[in-house]
């Protein structure tokens, strides 16, 4: 709560000092923290990325409580940044409050859609990614069960688990998928304690691979996969150098695009809908040094042609969202 | 539910039991001497974080649970000297140290590690490892005793069987030591004790002191032996449900132990099965996650027995002139 103090307080100085002059981009994390190895240090990662290339800064802030989200936002609209970029669905309920108070700042928020003149709403497929995972999954159990551990129980996460499941069912129609939500607060992206337990219980009913899209809570899940000697799969960023040779794969978000992309654009970025697919390379599967002994040709290949037909529209994958219910279990 | 399912429940039963139970009886010593200490799950944090950067840069996982028992008794002596020296507010005192905790455990592993707040993986003797007890493998083969020697009782790491002898112990020390006579007695009626010509604020002192070592290892476990590294606020709430099991066992060490298991039994029902299907009613988990609050509230509403906490706490003691 101290460090919560000095950001808002750091916060409240660079509002002072900045004044409306220059329109420096602004970076809002939500409660996983801009470090979870996973969706906000991605987006940090794109930040970073658009600094170190135009030689710009940006503003940041990084929740530590729900009640600070309007206040945030509207300290940095008040402080002259354009764009403001937001991670998280969690953002929506402020920004429809804020965005139309600042019609001349525009804002970025990623994972849901804010329906405002001046708001450029991202949202990616992940389910198409998870399907690819999901596939890969199926190929590398030797048991026949895989499963997924979600954080949040929220639409967002079951659309991951949903996309997952169509992709294991689509190798192997009889393959059983465990699948458990950490908690329903946002307490469940940071409890890798549970992580494990939910992955030992995995284990014991027989699951080889399991899928994480938890937060921190995933580094728990990852972290037990490999003591336990089975396959994991990271999310959002690329996690497979956490535990080398132990993590088969990883969906990744291209949140750093999106956040990059934004503040490129700067204050004349084009608003509306934005949705980032495996055809524009917004989503996509990770593969590097760490686990190319894990990916057989044959996987590869199926992960490849699946990952072409998505992106043609051949393949359609059905998106949890849509219709708030998964045609698979 | 077969044979092994149950042994793998009550097996991830007794791991998510553990940091319940030290944080519990760190909870009942303090509270017994009349000190309230709703700063467990800040103690917890801090010593999660302290053991994994001691672990990590010395190697050595029993150098790391010192740090944590050290960096613990070091919140325990500032709760010490706000609430029994200075005779401030017992709660408010216990709330700033979650605070701080919360906070300071992030900035001192980003200025230190640079890992955005979080400490580094830990791997080979950093972390304690799991302990197979003599026989285990031979046993494994007989019918009952044998998986339930070697998937229960064998196969946790040093700490929990540490944590299960400090039952015992409490037990002695509270009921058949001098020590923990007048310990109670502190908690009870400070006055009698300070003109039978003791220390109460040494007493005082200790009991918290204790609790600061009991919550060093519950943090320790969960950073060194559960994980391999700190993260934020990783123990989610922990200390607040061992003071909730506190209350449900009656300040009293081998309730401790029941009710704590019955959490942890809970805990892993709902970790088991998302949904369980009774008939036709199906039981949601959120419910099973709730439980051990409402059995609280229950036994603090007095339809199942009678809570009574100890009679001095929460008051600072002024000796009177």
């Amino acid at each position: 709560m101290t460090l919560m103090q000095k950001f808002l307080g750091a916060a409240a100085g660079i509002a002072l000092t900045a004044g409306a002059a220059v329109a420096d981009p602004a970076m809002i994390f939500d409660l996983g923290g801009k470090f979870d190895k996973s969706f906000n240090e991605s987006a940090f990662n794109g930040a970073t990325r658009w600094a170190e290339e135009t030689g710009g800064t940006f503003f940041e802030i990084e929740m530590q409580s729900e009640a600070q989200r309007e206040q945030a936002l509207r300290r940095f609209a008040e402080a002259g940044a354009n764009p403001i970029v937001m991670t998280g669905f969690a953002f929506a309920g402020a920004l429809s409050e804020v965005a139309p108070d600042y019609p001349d700042t525009k804002f970025a928020i990623i994972d849901m859609v804010v329906d405002q003149p001046n708001v450029r709403s991202v949202v990616f497929n992940e389910h198409e990614g998870s399907y690819l995972v999901g596939i890969m999954a199926a190929q590398a159990s030797k048991t026949g069960t895989v499963s997924f551990i979600g954080g949040m129980d929220i639409p967002l996460i079951r659309k991951f688990a949903c996309g997952y499941v169509q992709g294991a069912k689509a190798v192997n129609p009889d393959i059983k998928v465990i699948q458990n939500m950490t908690g329903t607060t946002p307490a469940a992206w940071n409890d890798p304690v549970k992580g494990s337990e939910l992955t030992k219980a995995q284990i014991a009913q027989g699951s080889d691979v399991v899928f994480a899209a938890a937060g921190s809570t995933g580094l728990g899940v990852l972290q037990t996969a490999a003591d336990e000697n089975i396959l994991s799969i990271g999310v959002d960023s690329n996690q497979n150098y956490i535990h080398p040779g132990k993590v088969l794969t990883s969906m990744m978000k291209r949140v750093d695009n999106a956040v990059y992309q934004a503040m490129m654009d700067g204050p004349d970025m084009e608003t509306g809908f934005n949705v980032m697919g495996i055809s524009n390379d917004g989503i996509g599967y990770a593969m590097d040094e760490n686990n190319a002994a894990l990916v057989s040709a044959d996987m590869q290949a199926m992960v490849d042609a699946a990952s072409a037909k998505i992106a043609s529209g051949e393949l359609v994958v059905h998106d949890y969202m849509s219709s708030d219910s998964c045609p698979v279990e | 539910m077969d044979f092994l399912t149950i042994l793998q429940v009550s097996d991830s039963s007794i791991r998510l039991a553990v940091p319940l139970l030290l944080a519990c009886l760190a909870g009942l010593f303090s509270e017994r001497a009349g000190i309230f200490d709703i700063g467990l799950e800040g103690k917890m944090l801090f010593a999660a974080f302290f053991s994994a950067a001691i672990a990590y840069v010395t190697g050595s996982a029993w150098l790391g649970l010192l740090a944590g028992i050290a960096g613990s008794m070091l919140l325990s002596a500032l709760h010490g000297v706000a609430s029994i020296t200075f005779r401030g507010n017992q709660l408010i005192s216990g709330v700033a140290i979650n605070f701080l905790a919360a906070g300071l455990t992030v900035l001192m592993a980003q200025a230190w590690f640079g890992q955005g707040g979080r400490t580094p993986q830990l791997s080979g003797d950093a972390r304690f490892t799991e302990i197979t007890l003599p026989f285990a493998e031979a046993l494994r083969d007989v019918p009952v005793i044998g998986p339930i020697y070697y998937e229960l009782i064998s196969g946790h790491t040093a700490l929990v069987y540490v944590a299960m002898l400090c039952v015992p112990l409490t037990w002695w020390v509270l009921y058949r030591t001098r020590f923990g006579l007048r310990l109670r007695a502190v908690g009870e009626n400070p006055a009698a004790v300070d003109t039978a010509g003791i220390s109460v604020i040494g007493l005082r002192f200790a009991a918290v002191a204790i609790a600061g070592i009991l919550c060093g290892i519950a943090g320790a476990y969960l950073a060194t032996a559960l994980q391999a590294n700190f993260v934020k606020d990783m123990s989610a709430g922990r200390g607040f449900i061992a003071l909730a099991a506190l209350i449900f066992a009656k300040w009293k060490p081998w309730p401790a132990l029941y009710a704590t298991l019955l959490f942890g039994f809970l805990g892993a029902v709902a970790i088991r099965y998302q949904n369980i299907q009774i008939g036709n009613f199906t039981i949601p988990v959120q419910f099973m996650e709730a439980l051990p609050y409402i059995l609280t509230v229950v036994i603090l509403a007095g339809f199942v027995g009678k809570a009574i906490p100890p009679r001095a706490g929460g008051e600072p003691y002024v000796k009177e002139r």
